[in-house]
């Protein structure tokens, strides 16, 4: 019944070629196999938004997927989207307009907030509070995250 | 959950990943009830994490072909499945055809949630408050199931049994549901009250009516989510909508009748009274926007 399972999929660009148990969760594999520790685990029942990454483009929690199901996808994470150097325009609004305290949820937000923008460049305050309504802040208020997203969809981050 | 609980990770269990409906079943025969389906995951590996559920064995649907698609016919909208919420969301087709269900879906969960979460998972979830399994009964769908024993169907109001209980046997896998679509110039709302966008609704009402060219109302569904272990039509509303001119008195009487006609559940979330209340106001609300947004009346 433990037996492992072969896996091959694409991290941040990077080809992973491992084997992983049938119940290691997609979040455990990318924080303790491969060290990408920016996707954090919140509530570990797709409540909090906290393991939110990418899949094939798509927002998903990775607290409620398998390693094993991501076989043959592309996943990215906080650590794939920007460098310390060169920051996500996300993430450079984030820190321009204080929209984050502890940073728990941020990394869950950010790639919440790409999604939102790619499918929508101008969305309306109401749409961006519907589209993080999935990922939770016990911070900030969220008005300044919607403040943040809203400047990086104007594409007014300095 | 209210459930002390120390680790956040399931149970031990073989995963099976299939790439063919004959598969599936060829699996559910062998374990039946030592095997749940894998679909979105978004309802079952929460329970997983909880230690609720331990299968011993998952089958996941993931890799399935022939699961995935949305087609319209004559009178009905066929939909297989393992369409994801968000493909429903995004369908220009549906959005035009059946916008109803397009309503229904952005009210299911976040965009996360419904990106993985599907049509079939969901509806076989059968949670009392959820959007599909509410809009199944108001649209009369049809679930078409499928074993090594036999092909069958099955109507949405049998198929809806109890609390998270269905018609679908342990070795049987849902593969597709068609929803009959509407007249085409019906009004149609559905609505909800839930603490936050994508809660869990406490209480959630589907509604469509159309009228005869005499402007009499000769078609009408309200279903009512959240009030009772199941999705439930409140047919004693839709008769009093029958025959009848459309004004707002007309509404209130419709929503009061609704009221009157369930029994819902007290929890944390609500009492049974004000579950009642909301019912008549949804129902009430649903009403009018759906007259709104009518075709061709005035």
């Amino acid at each position: 019944m433990a037996e492992k399972i072969s896996i091959a999929l694409k991290v941040n660009g990077l080809e992973q070629t491992t084997t992983v148990g049938p119940r290691r969760s997609l979040v455990d594999f990318l924080r303790h196999d491969l060290g990408l520790v920016g996707t954090h685990v919140g509530c570990e029942h797709g409540v909090c938004g906290a393991c939110t990454v990418l899949l094939d483009g798509r927002s998903v929690r990775s607290c409620l997927l398998f390693a094993a199901q991501a076989d043959g996808s592309e996943v990215t994470t906080i650590e794939g989207i920007g460098t310390h150097e060169g920051l996500h325009p996300l993430q450079q609004a984030f820190r321009q307009h204080h929209a984050l305290q502890c940073g728990f949820c941020t990394p869950g937000m950010i790639l919440a907030a790409i999604e939102l923008l790619r499918d929508n460049a101008d969305p309306s305050d109401e749409e961006i509070r519907v589209a993080l309504s999935g990922n939770l802040c016990m911070c900030t208020g969220y008005v300044n995250i919607v403040r943040a997203v809203r400047a990086a969809a104007a594409g007014k981050v300095r | 959950m209210g459930v002390v609980c120390f680790t956040m990770k399931p149970a031990p269990f073989a995963l099976f990943q299939p790439k063919t409906i004959d598969e599936v079943l060829a699996l559910l025969h062998s374990y039946g009830d030592e095997a749940k389906i894998l679909a979105g995951g978004q309802s079952l590996v929460p329970l997983m994490n909880f230690r609720l559920a331990q299968p011993r064995n998952l089958i996941d649907l993931n890799r399935v072909e022939g699961l995935e698609q949305i087609n319209f016919h004559d009178h009905t909208l066929s939909v297989g499945a393992m369409v994801r919420q968000r493909d429903i969301e995004r369908s220009a087709s549906i959005a035009e055809r059946l916008p109803i269900l397009r309503e229904a879906i952005e009210q299911v969960g976040h965009p996360a949630i419904r990106n993985r979460g599907t049509v079939g998972g969901s509806l076989v979830h059968a949670d009392p408050s959820a959007e599909l399994p509410l809009l199944a009964v108001a649209l009369d769908a049809t679930f078409h199931l499928r074993s090594e024993r036999a092909s069958r169907s099955v109507a949405a109001k049998d198929f809806y049994q109890g609390y998270l209980l269905t018609d679908i046997a342990p070795d049987e896998l849902l593969v597709s549901i068609d929803f009959h679509l509407p007249p085409a110039n019906c009004g149609w709302c559905c609505t909800e009250m839930a603490r936050r966008h994508g809660d869990f609704a406490i209480v959630a009402v589907a509604v469509l009516f159309g009228c005869g060219r005499d402007g009499r109302i000769d078609f009408a569904r309200i279903a009512v989510g959240g009030v009772g272990p199941a999705p439930l039509r409140i047919t004693a509303a839709e008769d009093a909508l029958l025959g009848e001119l459309l004004e707002i008195e007309l509404f209130r009487r419709a929503a009061d009748i609704g009221a009157q006609s369930v029994e819902p559940p007290a929890d944390i979330h609500a009492s049974s009274s004000y579950r009642r209340h909301l019912t008549g106001v949804l129902v009430r609300r649903a009403l009018a926007t759906a007259e709104s947004r009518m075709k061709g009346y005035v």
